[in-house]
């Protein structure tokens, strides 16, 4: 491994001050870094570790807000009675990450802020891809795991387990750095890279991810993830959607896909085809194909349409409960 | 030998009768597994002798390249770093991704992988063909001869219902848990090598040829291992060229490959498709089969697998295969070589066909149990594997109708093997103190080897287990074969047993003055030695070991010899359940069953054990594990345990045995059992899901993507 410093700050400010500079990478529940770093995928020139950093960890469930901080292990999430009982779909995203250690070591923010998973990233070819020829490496080899709506140059996916059910939920992150805090809606801590070198995400330097809030309680929420395995594995595809409105009338629907998209993708135009109507399946059926509306497979990914629309089915009537 | 007193006999080298065993059959819990499942037991990648190096291996990123210039001198100028070696230098040419180019000694583990990169390669690179599906691009396929038997044509043309349809299985990986490698010591000129290996008897003469010394300067240990299923029988490059930085840099050298070395050079099993064509008459019997098959393993292609599975005495039939070389490592024996894939392209063809005959599986294949080797064990294994699935009351026809989004299926397949014992010697030392031990070069690879030879001397003796001590894993004992084919079970039971036979003669030989007996009166059971059928006239184990003398009495045993110990020859049947997601195409495994006879069983826990191992191995490459090489660079995209999916054990269903004991199986002697539970999970889940689903999924591992395809109509292969 190339060598780094290792930082351990006591408070955020500290931690927002050594990310300042140049190579400095946050080192969370280290599942994923650590890896990356041996591999040579990505090098380093310090690592914050923010695990002393008291403020980062908890969860507050009170008074109709959910409020977790970045440092919360995925475990320590699921543990939490109140948070469950407030929003009991984030259960069901823990529960796909079926590895205890996982669980036990990576951390909400870490979750949300993972690297993708594309084997071209992943053996050295940067997120891109870009072969000698100039032309897409994805495109022209293996995008079985690939992106259904690549965006640009970019074709792989995002690969959170919460962030499809925070953007559904209208979940707020409050960002620390140099400049003060900032809090955006979820959604807005992803972008699609334009150029090798760019990041999937909106953070800037020195900025770190402090916690995430939503409310509860507004909507009737559910995630649907297909996975090959039931032991550890990635969701093929993955669904979340939040239903808000009282009775069988939905005054607005969130639907949002993991796992297509260089960034967790919302699917508007799903959701407002449920708007301001009462929940049927067949419409439920109909915001399904709508969800894939626009997809542009590649020559080995034309399945993932259809994974989409089943799992956006199925989140729809596990959020109804109207589940067979 | 119902009579007693011939029971007392031990000339004639047998197993004993049922009812006198005490050891053999019995369930024994493996003797390594407490050291195992705590950690203590020492696997050759913990040996950490003083002043050990680490090693590691650059390998070639490009699958076919020319290696037009390198240099090793930044690498050597790092601190830590102790010798740098050029395996494959300018000029060479590189004929798969993940080949090795240079070797790294050094003080750490980190000093050498700072080294690798530092070492400047510069290739030219060269077109590559990784992707032998499409045969038609092959750049080197090589046809084989074709071979017919009797007149298929004309069967073909009589025949009442023929299939036909291209059916495939990838490349897969051993994906041994411990990776290949080794730590060499040198003391002077003499050599040890602690080695995960699956041959330490044979491995020392490799070592020796290849360095230049002789083998009698060559020691081998392997006490544990963590894994080989064929893989591991030679001490391969990183062997030699592990020794070779340990001679050169004066000091120990360990040099485990690392994951993605593992899954992309260190084992594969060849790829299998095949265009097959079969046809059977308005009775459901077998007429015609006919087969254009083809496959990889790796660059050195791959031979013709045995066509039809099973059913080989069918006589009309025509065999066509093209070997495909590709840019890859070449293939390894993985466990059961070539038996999977034949029974996958055999099984899933006769399954279709007794669906396009409205026949039930399991009565189409009993109606043609004349065609294979042997019918009557296969038609009682088939009426119990039905009887413990239940198969009469739920087996169905084909569903063509989607009533709900879960689909369940039940698949049948039957299987072969040989399991003849390999050749073995042994050596049984009783000493005077009443200590037994057994002493043999052969390994225990995961299989329970160390057990059931201690089953073996312990019942010979008359003893517990606790009382024996089975030493192997090293070549300094008595040579007995490598652990594959399933034939280490034969071979160290057979050879052990002579052995304690005749070290037991010898005992009672000197103990039977004591006693007012005849040697040939005298019996050792239960810890005694009595006169038979005088069990007051009796000593104490322990006793009669202190009249042996001052020194140990010892007799050493071989494989082949006399006696009827051993055969060979075995055949089981499995069934899978599976439940199919129709919107998701993903695939469960519910249960599987395993009906297997392997002759007389020496432990039944342990039998049962290689069953379980076997099917989960089986649910692996029937739903998951796959090579996936990239067309673009060559390499392989899943080299990792990420996207090279295991079964876990979430996904492998109920699983049942039963091993066929008693008459019939018993008086046949013992029989491998390490290779035929892994050969029907392909076909029969791949049946199961033909079953559930009502199409034929045609390529495992039967993935979503490919299961949605075949419910599509989509998804031919080629």
């Amino acid at each position: 491994m190339r060598p780094f410093s290792y930082a351990a700050p006591a408070t955020v400010e500290q931690a927002v001050s050594l990310l300042e500079a140049e190579g400095s990478e946050v080192l969370a529940g280290g599942t994923d870094l650590l890896s990356l770093l041996k591999d040579d995928v990505e090098q380093v020139e310090r690592l914050v570790a923010l695990r002393g950093i008291e403020d980062l960890s908890g969860i507050d469930a009170s008074g109709g807000r959910l409020r977790i901080g970045s440092m919360t292990t995925l475990q320590e999430l699921r543990d939490h009675a109140d948070a469950m009982a407030a929003e009991p779909a984030l259960g069901t995203a823990i529960d796909g990450v079926a590895s205890a250690q996982l669980r036990a070591m990576g951390t909400v923010g870490g979750d949300l802020l993972q690297r993708p998973r594309c084997w071209y990233y992943r053996r050295g070819f940067g997120l891109l891809a870009q072969g000698e020829n100039g032309r897409s490496m994805v495109t022209e080899g293996d995008n079985r795991y690939h992106a259904i709506f690549p965006e640009g140059d970019a074709r792989f996916v995002s690969p959170s387990s919460l962030a499809p059910l925070l953007i559904a939920l209208e979940a707020e992150a409050t960002v620390h750095g140099p400049d003060g805090e900032r809090r955006v809606p979820v959604e807005a801590l992803y972008r699609t890279p334009r150029a090798e070198g760019e990041r999937e995400n909106t953070l800037g330097p020195g900025e770190l991810l402090v916690e995430v809030t939503a409310s509860v309680g507004a909507a009737r929420s559910a995630v649907y993830e297909v996975r090959q395995r039931r032991s550890l594995d990635w969701p093929l595809m993955a669904a979340a959607v939040s239903l808000y409105g009282e009775g069988p009338l939905v005054d607005r629907a969130r639907i949002v896909l993991g796992h297509a998209a260089p960034t967790p993708r919302l699917a508007a135009a799903a959701g407002d085809l449920l708007a301001g109507r009462e929940l049927t399946p067949e419409r439920i059926v109909e915001a399904a194909e709508a969800a894939v509306e626009g997809a542009r497979p590649m020559s080995g990914n034309r399945y993932k349409i259809q994974l989409a629309t089943v799992a956006v089915r199925r989140a729809l009537l596990r959020a109804a409960g109207m589940e067979a | 030998m119902a009579d007693t007193a011939e029971g007392t006999s031990v000339a004639d080298y047998s197993w004993p009768e049922v009812d006198r065993r005490g050891q053999i059959g019995r369930r024994r819990t493996r003797l390594d597994g407490p050291v195992k499942s705590t950690g203590f037991a020492r696997y050759p990648s913990d040996q950490n002798p003083p002043g050990l190096l680490a090693a590691k291996i650059l390998t070639c990123p490009h699958a076919h390249a020319r290696i037009v210039a390198l240099d090793t001198s930044a690498a050597e100028a790092i601190p830590g770093v102790r010798v740098v070696h050029v395996i494959q230098g300018e000029g060479s040419e590189i004929q798969w991704a993940g080949d090795e180019v240079a070797a790294v000694a050094a003080d750490t583990e980190d000093i050498a992988r700072d080294a690798l990169r530092a070492i400047q390669v510069e290739y030219e690179v060269l077109p590559h063909f990784v992707t032998e599906k499409h045969r038609d691009r092959a750049p080197a396929a090589q046809p084989g001869s074709e071979r017919t038997d009797g007149d298929p044509d004309a069967a073909f043309a009589s025949a009442h219902r023929t299939v036909e349809q291209t059916l495939g299985m990838p490349q897969m990986a051993h994906m041994c848990l411990e990776p290949h490698g080794q730590v060499a010591s040198w003391d002077g000129d003499e050599l040890e090598v602690h080695a995960s290996t699956q041959a330490v008897s044979t491995l020392a003469g490799q070592f020796a040829s290849e360095l230049g010394i002789p083998a009698t300067q060559v020691r081998i240990r392997t006490e544990y291992m963590g894994g080989g299923f064929g893989s591991k029988f030679s001490p391969d490059r990183w062997g030699i060229v592990g020794a070779e930085l340990a001679r050169e840099a004066g000091a120990p050298v360990k040099l485990f490959l690392d994951r993605d070395q593992e899954v992309s050079v260190a084992g594969s099993r060849p790829s299998a498709f095949a265009r097959v064509r079969v046809a059977a008459d308005e009775q459901g019997k077998l007429v015609a089969w006919d087969s254009d098959s083809w496959g990889s393993g790796g660059l050195p292609g791959t031979g013709q697998t045995p066509l039809p599975y099973v059913f080989s005495r069918l006589p009309n039939r025509r065999l066509r295969h093209t070997s495909v070389p590709t840019n890859l490592a070449g293939s390894r024996a993985w466990r059961a070589p070539n038996h999977p894939q034949a029974c996958f392209l055999t099984m899933a063809s006769l399954d279709d066909l007794a669906n396009e005959l409205d026949l039930d599986p399991i009565e189409f294949l009993d109606r043609n149990l004349e065609f294979t080797g042997r019918a009557d064990v296969y038609r009682e294994e088939l009426g119990i594997a039905a009887g413990m699935a239940g198969w009469k009351e739920r087996w169905q026809p084909r569903k063509r109708s989607r009533d709900s989004a879960l689909q369940r299926g039940l698949g049948v397949s039957i299987h072969t093997w040989g399991g003849r014992g390999h050749a073995s010697n042994c050596d049984v030392t009783v000493h005077p103190d009443g200590a037994v031990e057994a002493r043999l070069g052969s390994q225990d690879i995961g299989t329970g080897t160390r057990t059931i030879v201690a089953q073996v001397l312990a019942e010979t003796f008359g003893l517990e287990l606790p009382q024996v001590r089975v030493s192997l894993g090293d070549n300094r004992f008595p040579q007995s074969g490598p652990s594959g084919g399933s034939s280490t079970v034969g071979g160290v039971c057979a050879s052990t047993r002579r052995a304690a036979q005749d070290a037991l003669r010898e005992v009672l030989t000197r103990v039977a003055p004591g006693l007012e007996a005849d040697p040939e009166q005298l019996t050792a059971a239960g810890g005694r030695v009595f006169v038979e059928g005088e069990p007051s006239r009796s000593m104490s184990w322990t006793e009669a070991a202190s009249r042996i003398g001052g020194a140990p009495v010892s007799a050493q045993g071989r494989n082949p010899g006399p006696g009827r110990l051993i055969s060979s020859g075995v055949g089981g049947v499995q069934i899978a359940e599976v439940e199919v997601d129709m919107d998701t195409g993903v695939v469960h495994v519910e249960r599987m069953i395993a009906v297997q006879d392997c002759g007389l069983i020496v432990n039944r826990r342990l039998a049962e054990s290689q069953v379980y191992g076997g099917l989960i191995m089986g649910v692996g490459y029937a739903l998951f594990e796959e090579w996936i090489p990239d067309p673009v660079t060559g390499r392989l995209l899943n080299a990792d345990m990420e996207f090279y999916k295991l079964a876990g054990l979430l996904d492998v269903g109920s699983l049942e045995v039963h091993m066929m004991t008693g008459p019939g199986y018993d008086e046949r002697g013992v029989i491998g059992l390490g290779e035929p539970p892994v050969i029907s999970p392909g076909a029969a889940i791949s049946n199961a899901v033909a079953n559930a689903i009502g199409v034929r999924v045609p390529y495992l591992p039967l993935t979503p993507d490919r299961v949605l395809d075949a419910l599509a109509g989509r998804g031919g292969i080629a």
